[in-house]
This record gives structure tokens, sequence and C-alpha cells, in this order.
């Protein structure tokens, strides 16, 4: 590739101001999902967002998380998937006074791969979500938060 | 390593050049350095050198405990079921290398450990036997720049020199990245071998800032593998550092850098080295730990040995981890310049067809030293040689550091920041890294030094909570103490002095630590407030004086040490661990 990845990353920043952005938020879409959000049981979010909370595991939801977290004030999360018909991508965190952290709605023939960053208030498992073709798939993964220090 | 051989060769006599003529006083057992090539490629593997160019003594730990599955399985055997696992001769030359048993006495008659003259001597050796550098590589896993007064002084640069006369081809780092990052990459640059990370990237923050990378498509910031040919054979070398660096050590020196695992990124690494390189073999230089890397062996296919670090073990016999896509062997090879590893592999038509593998302990007082690295030793220590040689006081306790809980340096640590601080209690960082002193020693600042030099070496004296304490303590011990590896963060248990706790290894996070007291036998209250002292805070800088200056300053009053009471923690549920010895 002749352009650089800095240069396309500045090329984006550039281009975003002038073009809507390629996933739009739930917000643009519905009513703001406070029932989900303000859900303090990742129980009650599911249900909030979903009206179910029937997850299914699944190794088809690539969850990259970090398992210590270098800095649990900004860890980087991304989920992808190669399934097909992906309405949206969610992602909870157990231990988190509200659980529902992100959720991001994917449109028709838009590749299902979403990264950010979350926080984390302790210690907690990280749980992503993705509704494909009306059903529910989940992954999840333990993520440290520790005080550090005293390594070898 | 084929047992037998190494006996009988034990007791051979007389073999290779390299010996001093003048050792054999000292005992009647020489250890063999004469080792023929097997094969057609010799790696030759060093790691966690911890900047000693000079020989020292270094006791291997009698607590390394294994839990889960890790119970009984190598590196969490010590003492006497060491010997048996690893069918070591009670009381042989072997038996004091890789383990604490009749430490002082055995030290006395076979002498210090390391040194990178002696090293030098048997690496050429080493590399003769086998054809010479065009058929050897010299690995090193790293921790090589730090650990020492004069790398700590130089900044690395010394150890760098060292390294490019020992003739190092290939290294990975954790200790290396606590200096700052224009730091680490100015020795990088120095450096003559290729310094190799494929699991560390910049932020995408820094990627976006134009930061110094490798490569600014993938986001490495150093080379993350490189093919070596050997003998007409291509050997591809991975690159592993610490996992947790800036997590176990202040990310404020590598703000731009980001670390884990990375298996995932590993797996896909060694797939596209497979299609795009086709090497004969596969080798993970690595700095996870030896419980990472079993288990990495078993989450990732196509790697056919993972040479690590990092756990200091010395570990003689490999370990074969089958997977899904075959086999891969993990070693160890220990610390402090005792150990070199030396990996033959019989390669052929692009596949591995066999290997040997031996790891040599270092005696110093069995090797000629190398002129030219003696040399240069001398002058990287000439400047500073009257504040290395003071003596502080005399020992009669043997100091040492190394293994799960308190060491006697440890304790040694802990009572001087109390007394120089005024606090009831005081905590240490669980390093493995700190040489070790005999009783009847004097103490030097260099031997305070080998202890305690770090970059952020800063003392603090401040009120927490009782319930804060136990906090630290849960925290660290679940670091410790995991039952899956991966979420293990690196070090051993945080020192304590002034208090005494139960642990549990066994429990879950939380419910580790009881039963906490003062040196008085009274209760540590939760809601209550305790002076307590410390150093090594990898959050922000503490205010108080560098850790050696507070040990020093301790010793010189005390003039003679005796280590009469430790505070490691009562320990329950590992009765019947063979990685305890008490």
């Amino acid at each position: 590739m002749a352009i650089s990845r800095r240069k396309f990353l500045n090329m984006l920043t550039i281009g975003s101001a002038a073009c809507l952005t390629l996933l739009t938020p739930i917000s643009a879409f519905a009513a703001w999902a406070s029932d989900a959000f303000n859900a303090t049981k990742p129980e009650d979010a599911y249900k909030n967002l979903f009206g179910s909370s029937d997850l299914a595991q699944s190794d088809e939801v690539k969850l990259k998380v970090p398992k210590i977290a270098e800095n649990g004030g900004a860890v980087p999360v991304s989920v992808k998937t190669s399934m097909k018909n992906v309405e949206s991508i969610s992602i909870f965190v157990k231990d988190n006074p509200q659980p529902l952290t992100a959720t991001f709605q994917i449109p028709a023939g838009t590749i299902p791969d979403i990264s950010t960053r979350i926080r984390l208030a302790q210690t907690s498992t990280v749980t992503a979500v993705i509704k494909a073709g009306g059903k529910l798939y989940s992954k999840s993964q333990e993520v440290k938060v520790t005080i550090g220090g005293c390594g070898g | 390593m084929n047992r037998r051989e190494f006996n009988r060769l034990l007791s051979a006599g007389a073999i290779a050049g390299i010996l001093p003529k003048s050792s054999f006083a000292f005992s009647s057992i020489k250890p063999n350095y004469d080792l023929p090539q097997k094969g057609n490629a010799r790696l030759l593997h060093i790691t966690d050198c911890h900047a000693q160019l000079n020989p020292i003594y270094f006791r291997e730990p009698n607590v390394n405990i294994g839990l889960n599955q890790a119970f009984g399985r190598t590196p969490h055997v010590v003492g006497e079921a060491f010997l048996k696992k690893n069918n070591v001769t009670q009381s042989s030359i072997e038996a004091h290398a890789f383990t604490y048993l009749n430490f002082n006495s055995a030290a006395k008659e076979y002498g210090k450990i390391g040194g990178f003259a002696h090293l030098s001597t048997l690496i050429k050796s080493l590399r003769s036997s086998a054809g010479g550098t065009e058929n050897t590589l010299l690995l090193d896993g790293g921790d090589t720049w730090q650990g020492s007064a004069t790398a700590y002084w130089s900044r690395g640069k010394d150890m760098v020199q060292a390294a490019n006369l020992l003739g190092v081809d290939v290294m990975t780092g954790h200790w290396e990245f606590t200096y700052q990052d224009e730091e680490v990459f100015s020795n990088v640059d120095d450096f003559n071998g290729e310094f190799l990370a494929q699991n560390i990237k910049l932020t995408e923050d820094a990627l976006f800032e134009g930061k110094r990378s490798h490569d600014e498509d993938t986001g490495h910031v150093f080379k993350p593998y490189t093919i070596k040919e050997l003998n007409g054979h291509r050997i591809a070398i991975i690159g592993q550092a610490f996992p947790y660096t800036p997590v176990a050590n202040p990310k404020r020196f590598i703000p731009d850098w980001t670390f884990g695992i990375q298996n995932q990124d590993l797996q896909e690494l060694v797939n596209a080295i497979k299609d795009e390189e086709r090497p004969d073999a596969i080798i993970v230089l690595s700095h996870n730990g030896m419980d990472v890397d079993l288990k990495l062996a078993a989450v990732v296919t196509g790697i056919d040995f993972i040479l690590g670090g990092h756990t200091h073990d010395g570990v003689p016999i490999p370990v074969v981890v089958k997977n899904s896509g075959g086999q891969t062997v993990v070693t160890n090879a220990g610390s402090n310049g005792k150990f070199v590893g030396v990996l033959d592999l019989n390669l052929d038509n692009g596949q591995l067809k066999g290997y040997e593998y031996k790891l040599l302990p270092v005696f110093s007082n069995f090797i000629e030293h190398d002129a030219e690295m003696t040399a240069l030793i001398a002058e990287i220590r000439k400047p500073h040689l009257d504040t290395l040689t003071e003596e502080l006081a005399v020992t009669e306790s043997l100091l040492y550091r190394r293994g799960n809980f308190n060491g006697t340096f440890d304790q040694l640590i802990c009572d001087a920041l109390r007394h120089e601080l005024n606090a009831e209690i005081s905590l240490s960082p669980g390093f493995r890294w700190g040489t070790t002193v005999l009783p009847g020693q004097a103490i030097t600042f260099e031997h305070v030094m080998d202890q305690t030099c770090i970059t952020y070496p800063e003392t603090y004296a401040r009120d927490m909570l009782g319930n804060e304490i136990k906090a630290i303590l849960e925290d660290v011990a679940d670091n410790l103490f995991h039952p899956d590896p991966f979420y293990q963060q690196g070090g051993d248990m945080v020192r304590v002095g002034g208090m005494n706790y139960i642990c549990d290894p066994t429990a879950s996070f939380g419910n580790r630590i009881s039963r906490m007291t003062l040196d008085n036998g009274k209760t540590i209250d939760a809601n209550k407030y305790y002076k307590v002292a410390g150093w090594a805070t990898v959050g922000s800088k503490a205010p108080g004086k560098p850790i050696w200056e507070v040990v020093s300053s301790y010793l010189r009053n005390q003039k003679v040490v005796n280590i009469t009471k430790i505070n490691s923690p009562e320990l329950r549920n590992v009765k019947n661990n063979p990685g305890i010895v008490l």
C-alpha cells in the first residue's frame, strides 16, 4: 500500500468532519435506551436492551480485550465476527455500577468489527453480545484491574 | 537432559582447554563443559543475568508453590523433590546449582557462579565446538540492562557493551523498559544484535502522533521476529517481551507502548512465518515466565521451542507440551549468569528431526576468564570502585531473596525501612533478582545495589488503613496464585516487615489473607490507621530518599546483621506441596 497507516489515520480525522460517521450511535435510530443503560444488573440490562437474556455462548464472537488492564480507566476492547445478518454489537461489564457500556447498531452491508475503550471500576467479566438473525450470541472474558507493582 | 551421560562426564576428569590451572583445590568434582555438537545447529540461551558482570552467589528458592495444574509440575518443585523429579544426585555439584540444599557449605566448596568474563570463555568454547559463529546463535531473554549499580548509573549502557562483546545475536526484554523510552531506543541502537518483541505495540494515540516504531502499519515498536541462517538451515526467532511490564513496573517511562501476551497475534505471526519464510524451526525467545510459557505452548501451535526466562527457574529437563498442532518444548534458563542453555538442533529438509538440550551451570572457579571481557568490566567499574566496595556491615546470617515470600535480604530491607522511616509496618516488592551474601561476608554497597537498584527507588512513609493493607496483600497474592497463569502478573509476594498474617494460596481472590497482626501480637484493625513505609511505587514517584540510602544508613549503624525473625506468613492448605520446604 502506497499510503502509510499514519497518513491514513490523519486523513480519516480530516475527513470525518466532512462526512457522517460509518457507525451511527443508537440514539439516532431510536429513543436513547435509557432503561438498558441505567440497569444495575447484567440480566436487567440484557432484558431492557434485547427483550431477552437468553444468550448463547459462541466462539464466533471474537472478543479481544486484555487479561490484565494496563489502565482500568481506558481498556481497549474490540469485537468482530464472521456471522451473517449482524444487527448490533454490545459490550457489558458485569461489575460496573451500570453494566451496559456501549451498543453499536450494524446497518446491513457493514463489516461487523468495532473497537472502543471501556472503563472498569474493578476486576470484572467483560461480555460482548452480538445480535444476528434475531438471536443473541455472547463471549466473555475476565479482565483484571490490579494495583500493580512487584513484577519479577 | 541425558543424566546418565552428564553423570559419567562429571566423573570423567580432565576435559576441555577452558579450565583454569588453579581450580581443583576446591573440590574433587568438576563440571563438564566439553559438549560436542549433536545435530547441525546450536542455540545458546542466557536470560535474566540482571547485569551481574562479576561472579556472585545465588541461592535457589525453598518456596516456589504451584497450584492446580502446576502442583508438583516443573518448575514448582524445590529441594529433595527437585532432585528426585530431575534425577539429580544428592550432594552433587548439580544439586548445588539447582537447589538451595546445603547452600552455605556447598557455596564455599564450589565458589561463585556466572560472571561475564567466565561466560565469555564458556560461550566461545560452546560455539567453537559447534563450528563457530556460523553454526551457532547466542540468544538473551532479557533483564540484562538492570540489576547492578553500574547498569543503573550507566542507564544500561555498560550491559549493552558487555552483551556486544559477549556476542549476543538476539534479545528481548523486560527491565530494559524501566529506563525512559528514549534511553531504551538509544540502547537498542547501540546493541549489535537484534532486539525483538512481537507483543509491544504503539498505542493508537502514539501511532497517530508518529512516534518511533519498527513498522507503522502493524504498530510494532520493535522488530517482531528474525530469520537466521545456520549451516544452511533457516531458523525463525520470535521475541516475546514481558507482557505485563506497564502493570508490574511504571508505565510513565514508556507511555506510548502497550504490551500483553497477545497469543492470538503470536498464532497469526507463526502461521505467516511458516507460509512466507519456510523456516526449518520456529523458536520463541520469551520473557513470559515458565507458567505462562507452558500455557502459551498449549494454546498456540507451530512453535518448536519456547526458550524462557523471567521466573529465574533453572530447568534441567525441558517440558514437552502437546497441543493440537503437535508439540512445543518449553525451557527456562535461570538467572544471574548462573546457567547457559545449550540446544542442539538436528534439522533436515525443512524439518526438525531431533534435538538435545542441556542447561549448564556456570561455576566460575572452573572456567578461565576471558581477558578482553575482564578488561571491559574493570574499565566499567573503575570510576565507581570505592563506592561499590564500601563495607557497610558484616552479616552473620545467609542473605538471599528468591522465593515466594520474604527472603532474609528482604527482611533486612523491611527492618531498615521501619527503623529509618520510623514506621510500624514496611512493604517491599517481591522481585526475583538480587544476589546472595554468605554468613561472615561483609555487606558492601554493591550488594545493597544488587537488591535495590531500580529506576523508581524512592521511599515513602504514610498512614494506611488496616483494610487498605489487606487489599494490597490480596491483590499481590492474586497476581501470584491466580489459577490461570495468563492472569499472573509476574512477581513474587510483597514482602512485609513488622506484621504477620495467614495466607491460603488456594483460596479465591479476597480470601487468601487473614489474621493480620503487628509484631507485638495486636490484631490489625481494618478501620485503624498504621504508619507504613515502602519503596518502588509504580503509580507515581514517591517523595522519599532512594531505598539504597535507607538500607546503607541502617547497615552502617548496625555494623553486624543477624536476621532472627522473618515476617513470612503462616501458610494454609499447602502442606504436601512439593514446591515448599520450611
